[in-house]
């Protein structure tokens, strides 16, 4: 059996493509979404927004990372007409989303959490009539354009509940897509779905914002934010904590523990592995070790190699992920 | 004004009608026609003429308003219903499309369909009796007002309904009694005079007597009466529908 030694050039690891991709990222200068000030009080006392501002500029794909309730869906909900805000505004491209809501819901893709579609309509009408909706006059080149893309041409005549969970997903965008937005919203657009339609519909997102479609979503899942997003925004009971460059961001947040199960207890841990900020637990049995995921070296090498020059040595090890649970606490947190 | 959009919905909620072909129009056919069996042929051949007329002819305009008012509600009740219950409102609510406009796609299909559904009625009757319309004109602009108000009324029915039970607790218990206590089946001076005075508080009397006042030139109250009644429920039924959408009622949290 041999084995082939793999040269990885650093300019060509999907991270790095990723980042430069992000370089050359298509978003201008021209603010197509701006939020000001903006809160939410439902009637029963629950303050799901509180005091956000945000602008997002023309072809930039921002995620609103947070928690179940952390208030992103009250977020575009507002922005979309389906919520009525408490105070502040929302402006789309310059057109305010109350006073001037025609000219601003017409820039607007949105494609909620749910899969909230009519049961018994054929995918090809239910497209059409999304169109429909926006004062558009037919364009069925456009709708088989848009079908096509998500791979839904070949059921365009099947029913909607004859459809699986994954191409519901995939018929909303076509819905969204049909009166050819400027902004799109995608509301938790992979929950439930498989890794491959994942990885379908970030191309799908990608090639809307190569054509200068402004992307906004949300997501609870860090990995998405982090392969799709320019910019994160992070949101926890309401308040947007930060807003970030996505490379930035992940340096920051993106770090893993090894943990050790050392053979015998360490009183304290010795001079020579100091570099390496380890943290000792009490009982001295276990040795924690946090790296960042996206650094040129891991120091891992190193450091089992320090460790059994120190002669350190263990039963076991295990590396583990920041969790995005952590990461909203380490955010959150005074410290911070 | 977002005229395609109107359309557009316009059009999905009519093809829903041609969808359920047989429920849609066979159920009414079908309906009238046991109606005219058991009223017009096995009673009414021993019941004497009212008005001038026979009794199986008698009964045609509150047949019609019977099936116009139970389909109006049902119809426009459905319609705005079932996207909320679906969850797809939300295509509508966050679609550059006006409240006036919402309200005029829905209510103009669901009172359409009312209409069709009122006109194969009375083709239905004119196989079973001889008919005659003294004021074509009056009878389609009743035919016409009160199912552009009762689908108001089905629109708020719809939009306060959050269950189906609810959605059929109004044409249920509130739209078929007052129809049949409304004087469908029988004239106001058949009642003692308390019942009478007591059926005037019944608004379906007035639509049901003008209506037949269209088709005789004779009703239980007079043809003014019954017309400022349809527009009084037109008027109460675009203010609460103004103001479902402006407070965003049971729509927009």
């Amino acid at each position: 059996m041999t084995r082939t030694q793999l040269t990885v050039n650093p300019t060509t690891t999907p991270a790095a493509q990723r980042d430069a991709a992000r370089e050359t990222s298509p978003a201008d200068d021209r603010v197509m979404l701006s939020i000001e000030h903006l809160s939410k009080v439902y009637a029963d006392g629950f303050k799901a927004l509180d005091d956000v501002s945000l602008e997002v500029r023309r072809g930039e794909i921002f995620a609103l990372l947070g928690p179940n309730g952390a208030g992103k869906t009250t977020l575009i909900g507002i922005v979309c007409g389906l919520i009525t805000a408490s105070s502040g505004s929302v402006r789309v491209d310059g057109h305010d989303i109350v006073r001037n809501y025609r000219a601003a819901r017409s820039l607007i893709g949105l494609v909620p959490q749910e899969l909230t579609t009519d049961a018994f309509e054929k995918v090809i009408d239910t497209t059409a009539f999304s169109r429909g909706l926006f004062g558009l006059a037919p364009n069925p080149a456009h709708i088989e354009k848009v079908l096509r893309d998500l791979s839904l041409w070949d059921k365009r005549n099947s029913r909607v509940r004859e459809l699986s969970g994954g191409m519901k997903r995939r018929l909303l965008i076509a819905k969204a897509l049909a009166h050819e937005p400027e902004v799109l919203f995608l509301d938790e657009p992979t929950a439930g779905v498989d890794v491959e339609l994942r990885r379908d519909m970030w191309l799908q997102v990608r090639a809307l914002r190569e054509r200068g479609v402004t992307v906004i979503l949300t997501t609870h899942y860090i990995e998405e934010a982090e392969e799709m997003a320019d910019r994160i925004g992070v949101i926890n009971h309401g308040e947007l904590i930060l807003v970030q460059n996505t490379t930035e961001l992940m340096r920051r947040l993106g770090s893993k523990q090894l943990t050790l199960q050392l053979n015998e207890p360490l009183q304290q841990i010795p001079e020579m592995l100091a570099e390496y900020e380890l943290e000792l637990s009490e009982d001295g049995h276990t040795l924690i070790y946090t790296y960042d995921t996206h650094g040129e070296r891991t120091g891992i090498t190193a450091l089992l190699s320090d460790l059994s020059r120190a002669g350190v040595r263990f039963t076991d090890l295990r590396t583990r992920e920041t969790s995005l649970e952590e990461i909203f606490v380490s955010l959150v947190s005074p410290q911070s | 004004m977002n005229l395609r959009a109107v359309q557009t919905i316009y059009l999905f909620e009519m093809s829903r009608t041609f969808r359920t072909l047989l429920q849609s129009i066979l159920a009414p056919v079908l309906t009238t026609s046991l109606y005219f069996v058991v009223f017009g042929a096995a009673i009414g051949a021993r019941i004497p003429e009212m008005g001038g007329v026979s009794y199986g002819a008698f009964i045609v305009p509150g047949l019609i308003m019977l099936m116009l008012l139970t389909q109006s509600v049902s119809n426009a009740s459905f319609g705005i219903y079932f996207p909320r219950f679906s969850g797809t409102i939300y295509e509508l609510l966050s679609a550059p499309v006006s409240s006036f406009e919402l309200v005029l796609a829905f209510v103009g299909a669901a009172a359409t369909k009312a209409i069709l559904i009122g006109l194969i009625t009375l083709a239905t009757a004119s196989a079973f009796v001889p008919l005659e319309i003294a004021h074509p004109v009056w009878m389609a602009a009743f035919l016409v007002l009160t199912a552009v108000s009762f689908s108001l009324l089905g629109f708020i029915l719809g939009i306060w309904a959050d269950s189906f039970e609810k959605l059929g607790f109004v044409p249920l218990l509130v739209i078929t009694p007052l129809t049949f206590l409304g004087g469908t089946f029988y004239s106001l001076d058949m009642l003692p005079p308390f019942w009478q005075t007591v059926s005037l508080v019944n608004p379906v009397v007035y639509l049901v007597s003008g209506f037949r006042w269209s088709f005789y030139g004779a009703g239980d109250v007079s043809v003014v009466a019954s017309l400022a009644v349809v527009a009084i429920f037109l008027v109460v039924g675009l203010t609460a529908v103004w103001w479902i959408f402006r407070s965003g009622y049971r729509l927009k949290p």
